[in-house]
């Protein structure tokens, strides 16, 4: 057991020993490796934030119902008892005109359009919300209501939510086609410069194997070698992405002021960074794997 | 200790190194495999350390059959044997001292075992004011011994060398040829393959006369 520790310890210590005899290509291998991560990584922070964003608003359906403007309080007393009845219509509140048309002058500000009307243009309404968020149940519903006595217009308030929500699950498909991507591209470096590796110490694995090295002696170094450099590039993502959210949020904050409003892009949160690194980590390793196990095959048919 | 019965080694290509090869080295004995340039010595000492297969016949060393094993137990029959080659296969870009210890390495030693035994076989081969050394900057004499430090640090029961001595001067040669006797004494078994037929008649032991792959008596 002490051997076995002390075999890793030794590979570990080559592998250190070889990026500190060459840091400027080490790094280097890392910052390609990073700035491909980075891409995902960066996109994927921002469809969080956009979801979290989405999250703040709510996303259930809302049903708006307008009365034709000539219906009478009578006429709103009875589509209030029928819409008690309905088992699809959760909860509901009844917006009188006079009061929308309030609430739309201290929103808008357009006191001075208003003094301009002889009357009030809107309708008294409903705002209901239904029980389920199913379009087809939601569209038998909104069908119902229109049919309803002195309904003008029965519209549903859900479509720029489901808009929002199909933007953010096509952001979040198009952060896993580039992960794929660029994970491979990782794998591909990794692997790339595994074999420069491997070639550079020929002499050396050659003369282990003559000497009774096994295979896991021979391939321990540069498993070594991939799982670092795949370490290093998921830190130099995330360094390259947290700065990129840190200049935008300049930005964006100084946008945001001018809105009166407050929104930071958050930063990418612990969880997500650990798996990011076992994920560039894992690659790593794994692209050193497939490089190494071709090469001892070829080295194997030439001796 | 190794036998060969029957042994034929064709390389891909067609030629064929060796015929019908038949013979047995006993424990403790020092035998010389001769014969000129390409008659197959090298392949017969390739073929006990398992680095080519027979095409047919077997190789048996220390009662396993060499040409059968498989691929993952190749690593610890050679850890058994010493290994001398022609052109040293050293590294460069290592010292002396870390030369030896590879094998140990290899064989997982714990690191201050290793280092003394390092020494010991240093200081057997007369190299040990040049542990930290490169290899490079030694003579071709001491480049040999130092391949034999190697060879040796792990205590194997078989040492094989092809053409130890094939590169240097009389004095140098015997030098490694002392060297091997006195592993002998200890109970080593050697395979040395050369075409030095003098050193031969002056060490003795069984020879083994390879002319275009065949034995010849």
């Amino acid at each position: 057991m002490t051997n076995w520790l002390g075999q890793h310890r030794h590979a570990l210590g080559l592998v250190l020993g070889r990026f500190a005899r060459a840091p400027f290509s080490s790094l280097l291998a890392m910052l390609v490796i990073g700035v491909a991560l980075s891409l995902p990584l960066g996109l994927y922070a921002l469809v969080g934030n956009i979801k979290a964003l989405a999250g703040n608003v709510k996303l259930e359906p809302q049903i708006t119902l307008f009365l034709t403007p000539g219906a009478s309080a009578d006429d709103a007393r009875q589509i209030e008892s029928q819409l008690k009845e309905l088992k699809a219509v959760r909860q509901f509140r009844f917006i009188p005109r006079d009061r929308a048309l309030q609430e739309l002058l201290q929103n808008t500000g357009l006191t001075d359009v208003a003094a301009g009307l002889d009357r009030n243009p809107l309708p008294d309404a409903f705002v209901i919300e239904p029980q389920s968020a199913n379009p087809v149940e939601l569209e038998s519903l909104r069908s119902e209501l229109a049919k309803l006595p002195k309904v003008d217009f029965v519209q549903l308030d859900a479509l720029w939510a489901k808009r929002l929500n199909a933007m953010v699950s096509l952001g979040r498909d198009i952060v896993l086609i580039l992960a794929v991507m660029l994970g491979s591209a990782l794998m591909v470096i990794t692997g790339n410069t595994v074999r420069l590796q491997i070639l550079s110490q020929r002499d050396e694995i050659e003369i282990s194997t003559l000497i009774g090295a096994t295979d896991a002696f021979i391939r321990r170094p540069f498993l070594y070698h991939g799982l670092l450099q795949g370490l290093g590039g998921g830190l130099a993502a995330w360094l390259i992405v947290s700065l990129g959210l840190q200049l935008l949020n300049a930005g964006i904050g100084d946008l945001a002021k001018l809105y009166a409003a407050q929104f930071l892009i958050r930063p990418i949160n612990p969880r997500d960074i650990l798996s990011l690194l076992a994920f560039s980590s894992a690659l790593g390793w794994l692209g050193a794997f497939l490089a190494v196990g071709r090469h001892l095959q070829k080295m194997e048919t030439k001796t | 200790m190794i036998s060969f019965s029957q042994v034929c080694k064709r390389y891909p290509g067609g030629h064929e190194a060796l015929r019908n090869l038949s013979f047995t080295v006993e424990q403790g004995e020092m035998a010389f495999i001769t014969g000129p340039t390409g008659a197959g010595k090298s392949t017969l000492l390739k073929l006990v350390a398992a680095i080519e297969k027979p095409s047919s016949g077997s190789v048996v060393v220390s009662g396993q059959n060499v040409g059968k094993l498989r691929r993952s137990a190749i690593p610890f029959l050679r850890r058994n044997l010493g290994l001398i080659f022609q052109d040293h296969k050293l590294l460069y870009d290592r010292s002396v001292l870390e030369n030896v210890l590879l094998p140990l390495h290899i064989a997982g030693f714990p690191r201050a075992e290793s280092l003394k035994r390092a020494r010991a076989a240093l200081d057997k081969v007369k190299l040990l004011g040049l542990e930290k050394a490169s290899p490079i900057s030694l003579s071709g004499g001491e480049q040999q011994r130092l391949c034999v430090a190697r060879a040796i640090v792990n205590r194997p029961a078989i040492v094989l060398a092809d053409e130890p001595t094939g590169n240097l001067d009389a004095d140098y040669a015997g030098e490694i040829m002392e060297m091997f006797k006195s592993f002998n004494q200890v109970g080593v078994t050697l395979l040395i393959a050369t075409h030095d037929e003098q050193m031969i008649a002056r060490y003795g032991g069984k020879t083994l006369h390879l002319i275009h792959g065949e034995l010849h008596a």
